[in-house]
């Protein structure tokens, strides 16, 4: 389970003075299910799951996940997390199998429990092809297996995806999308981040839409659609974030 | 500190470095390829150079000697000397390296050598120019014997003895153990050599391990790891280390077994004999031998020192936001580096406790002390505890960079 609580992360700017990422996050992301992070780009998104994933530090209020203080335990936190970004690369002079196992040393597993590991991904994401060859030589789509495989070694309870799908093919994409439901079908708790509206209506069981740094509204598609009074995404999301002309604004800035 | 952490991540890095093509070129490459190649070209072009210049005859141009036949022929029929006519300013002849000299015969000299008063012969030189500067020496060999010579026909025609000018001889002898003299030849440059590898070895993996990693979007990656960040600091530091330490053994090592193959080569091993026996200083000065203990004391003096680069190239290249940045921060550094480690070079400076406070200068100095088996170590003391809070700093430096959010993620 992750908890927020008026998370809130300011920046200093030396060009535009003191920045607010996220602002009084307070969300709930529970076991077995999706929560999607829905808003452009600059929302905070990245910010808001950089925090959860103990890489920064917020600035005021707090966060558990898997039931550790992200601030007191960021150590024990990441051991429970699983953490896939778009800014999250291979080591390219690695092999995948040395990239999956030196993460599961990272972890403390033992040599056997990481060979074992190894073998069990390698059939689920079939993997054996190219297991022994350096990262730098891969497709997008060995890549992203790998990446998925480096993620999950130490089988973590949480798992915290910032915009996976980014500058993916669709073959790819869809592939990510589908190991993110096998995610939660394992019972474990997800966190999605993304400002593709499709992937938000077909993946997530709570939405959050997040704009300049606060959560605008929540809830799950149906109480979202109610509430706006919109069927498609892509209205309710302009409408929650205050019309067309604050989003422009948003981007611009 | 977890160090199954540490070393988990110090040989991932070591792997990675190792199949990295600047880290290799480098740590390995440059040190037992580049280095002989450079001593063994460099060497063998400057020996050639030297021998061609004196076995060529020295072209020399005279200057009056009419009336002085017997020295004109003397000098002409010296298989040394190739006696060129003056086809114009002989002055400009040896600026523009002609001729490399010009001997000025003064008017009456043959005949003043029979007992007239003293003359004096002109030499006309470029001043600087090798190959000027050996002709002075032949032809001032040439008029020293004939000095010797006027010297003995007058008191032999005086009925004198040839050693009543010579009351008595001075002789040079070495008592400077061979180390000792070893030491004071290239105890300056050993130093001085040391700490440039051991900067330029730890540069690359620096940069790689730090600014690269971010560039290739691997260090959010890392820091998605349970391991504390402290425990990811060291392991990189450690890689680095390694590097710098690498770069100096296979450099040393490399030059060590260039200098007896070379020499020995050259000179049909004898030098390489004269090595292996330890006797004699060196060997044409091909071999310069050195107190192996001082060596020992140079790289126990440099361990702190190598710790400090290890931990500012980490720091500095850490702040960059990619590999071409970090070198623009760094490649700057080696003239700071170089500079006290050159005025340790300089015969002047020598070890204070002031200069042991200086970082890089005070080990240069030291090193040239032990070097020469001369062991302060009052001041050794204190230059490896400077030297080593120096590089604690550096460390703490380095640990502290890389809990800065807006370095890590710095875009």
């Amino acid at each position: 389970m992750i908890e927020a609580r008026q998370l809130t992360k300011t920046f200093k700017d030396r060009k535009r003075g003191l920045i607010t990422a996220a602002a009084d996050l307070t969300f709930t992301c529970r076991q077995g299910r999706i929560y999607g992070l829905l808003g452009a780009n600059g929302a905070g998104k990245t910010t808001t799951l950089r925090m959860l994933a103990t890489l920064l530090k917020p600035t005021s209020g707090a966060c558990t996940v898997a039931g550790h203080d992200a601030v007191t335990e960021p150590e024990k936190v990441r051991a429970n997390v699983g953490f896939l970004a778009a800014s999250t690369a291979l080591y390219g002079r690695l092999t995948a199998r040395e990239m999956i196992a030196y993460f599961g040393r990272l972890n403390g597993m033992t040599e056997a429990a990481i060979a074992a590991r190894i073998r069990g991904l390698a059939d689920e994401l079939d993997m054996h092809d190219f297991l022994d060859r350096r990262c730098d030589k891969f497709s997008t789509g060995m890549k992203q297996k790998t990446s998925i495989a480096r993620t999950i070694v130490h089988d973590p309870a949480v798992m915290i995806f910032d915009e996976p799908t980014l500058g993916l093919d669709v073959m790819t994409a869809r592939a990510i999308v589908r190991f993110v439901r096998q995610c939660r079908d394992r019972g474990k708790t997800v966190i999605y981040s993304t400002h593709v509206m499709s992937e938000v209506e077909k993946l997530c069981d709570t939405i959050g839409i997040i704009h300049g740094g606060r959560l605008v509204a929540e809830g799950t598609l149906a109480e979202l659609q109610a509430r706006f009074g919109e069927r498609d995404m892509e209205e309710i999301f302009v409408k929650a974030v205050g019309g067309e002309a604050a989003l422009a604004a948003a981007l611009r800035d | 500190m977890n160090w199954n952490a540490i070393v988990t991540v110090y040989l991932k890095e070591l792997k990675d470095s190792l199949r990295d093509r600047r880290t290799l070129i480098s740590m390995v490459v440059i040190p037992t390829l580049l280095i002989p190649a450079i001593m063994f070209g460099a060497g063998l072009v400057m020996s050639k150079v030297v021998k061609k210049a004196q076995d060529e005859a020295t072209s020399v141009v005279i200057i009056g000697g009419a009336d002085s036949p017997g020295i004109v022929a003397a000098l002409k029929a010296d298989p040394k000397f190739r006696i060129v006519t003056a086809d114009g300013d002989y002055k400009q002849m040896i600026s523009e390296k002609k001729v490399r000299l010009a001997v000025e015969i003064p008017e009456g000299f043959e005949a003043a050598l029979g007992g007239g008063g003293p003359k004096t012969v002109m030499l006309y030189h470029y001043e600087g120019e090798m190959k000027s500067g050996m002709g002075v020496g032949e032809v001032e060999r040439f008029f020293r014997a004939l000095r010797e010579k006027t010297i003995e026909s007058r008191l032999a025609g005086r009925g004198l003895a040839a050693d009543l000018i010579k009351p008595f001889e001075t002789k040079r002898q070495n008592v400077a153990p061979p180390e000792k003299v070893g030491g004071n030849l290239i105890g300056g440059l050993i130093p001085y050599m040391i700490i440039i590898l051991c900067f330029t070895g730890a540069m690359y993996p620096a940069i790689d391990l730090t600014a690269g990693e971010k560039e290739r979007g691997t260090m959010e990656t890392l820091l998605c790891s349970p391991v504390h960040r402290v425990n990811i600091v060291l392991g990189k530091f450690l890689m680095v280390m390694t590097a710098s330490v690498a770069t100096i053994v296979l450099t040393l090592c490399s030059a060590a077994v260039s200098i007896v193959v070379g020499g020995s080569m050259m000179m049909g091993g004898s030098a390489a004999r004269m090595a292996a026996a330890g006797g004699g200083a060196r060997a044409d000065g091909l071999i310069p031998l050195i107190d192996p203990t001082g060596l020992v004391g140079v790289f126990a003096l440099i361990a702190p020192v190598a710790v400090l680069f290890a931990s500012l190239l980490l720091t500095l290249s850490l702040f960059a936001k990619s590999y071409k940045e970090a070198q623009s921060y760094v490649s700057p550094l080696i003239i700071v580096i170089i500079m006290p480690a050159m005025m340790g070079m300089l015969p002047g400076v020598e070890l204070s406790a002031k200069t042991a406070l200086v970082p890089i200068l005070n080990v240069t100095l030291a090193c040239k002390e032990m070097l020469s088996g001369v062991w302060h170590w009052n001041y050794l003391a204190l230059i490896f505890g400077s030297t080593a809070l120096y590089a604690a700093v550096g460390v703490m430096l380095c640990v502290r960079m890389f809990n800065r959010e807006d370095v890590i993620f710095r875009a």
